[in-house]
């Protein structure tokens, strides 16, 4: 009896240790491209971000003046801004950032994904002098680090206002 | 002048947007299920709460700010300055949210305030 007991529990111990092991494997395999996922991902978000920006202050002041009144000249505006090619791609790389930033949530930390936010005032300022050969100065270089590592201190904190206790009762982050 | 007002319209109504859409969020609920067709029952319900359309109506305000500030300043300039919706949605938590900013956030909130001011005296 006691040997059939013994027999049992190690039978199933063993196959729990299986069961185990299969997870172990399988997250093992499927960690390395979870990580390809998201590196690739984020770095999209760090070069489509910005873009976004430099192409929207490109097709702006390719759109010359904006006059917003009267109406029929704000209209006009519109039209006019909304006929840049540049505009629309602005536009456009800036959904691309914001469906990877979205996917990318869905399964990576904010705290682990938020850095890409952070390194996007300094690329936007970057590709800003690189591609429409804007003159900024030392002072501002310096502003924009102390910005980003700023950014980088506020998403590092936790994002989540409130967590479970315990007790399962919400309470509110005293972080 | 027309520089000042277009940052506050960037920032506030961002921020306000930001903080409209974050309340009808809760409103809604914790989104669980990220299939094409529960995403599209949470874009509905969220649809039928007041506060979705308060947000989105000022962030278009807020992004057409930004296209106009865009179109008199240089994307160095303006882009870093945008920044400064983090030290908005740190008071607008707090005031209008009722949440609780960690002494870490309020650093990094002032380490923005600190850059944004260098990157203003940076523009003269």
């Amino acid at each position: 009896m006691l040997d059939i007991h013994i027999r049992l529990v190690s039978r199933m111990a063993g196959t729990r240790f299986l069961i185990l092991r299969r997870q172990l494997v399988q997250s093992s395999v499927s960690r390395k491209p979870v990580h390809l996922k998201t590196f690739l991902l984020i770095l999209v978000m760090v070069i489509a971000g910005p873009l976004g920006n430099v192409l929207l202050g490109k097709g702006m002041k390719q759109a010359g003046s904006l006059a917003i009144w009267p109406p029929t000249e704000a209209l006009h505006t519109a039209l006019r801004v909304f006929a840049t090619g540049s505009i629309w791609l602005g536009v456009g790389s800036l959904l691309v950032f914001f469906l990877a930033n979205v996917l990318v949530l869905s399964w990576a930390d904010y705290s682990y994904v938020q850095p890409a936010s952070s390194v996007g005032y300094g690329v936007s300022a970057l590709l800003g002098y690189f591609l429409l050969s804007e003159q900024v100065s030392p002072l501002r270089w310096l502003g924009i680090a102390i910005i980003c590592l700023g950014v980088l201190v506020v998403g590092q904190t936790n994002p989540r206002s409130l967590e479970r206790s315990p007790t399962g009762m919400e309470r509110s982050e005293r972080a | 002048m027309l520089e000042v007002v277009l940052f506050l319209l960037i920032v506030l109504a961002g921020t306000g947007g930001e903080l409209c859409v974050s309340r009808a969020m809760k409103a809604v609920g914790e989104v669980k299920d990220f299939r094409p067709a529960a995403i599209a029952r949470v874009i509905s319900r969220a649809l039928r709460v007041g506060w979705m359309w308060a947000g989105v109506g000022l962030m278009a305000l807020a992004f057409f700010s930004l296209l106009g500030a865009l179109s008199i300043l240089n994307v160095s300039f303006v882009v870093p300055v945008t920044a400064l919706s983090y030290v908005a949605g740190a008071l607008g938590a707090v005031f209008f949210l009722r949440e609780q900013v960690s002494r870490r956030r309020w650093a990094g909130v002032f380490l923005v305030s600190l850059g944004v001011t260098l990157v203003f005296l940076g523009n003269r």
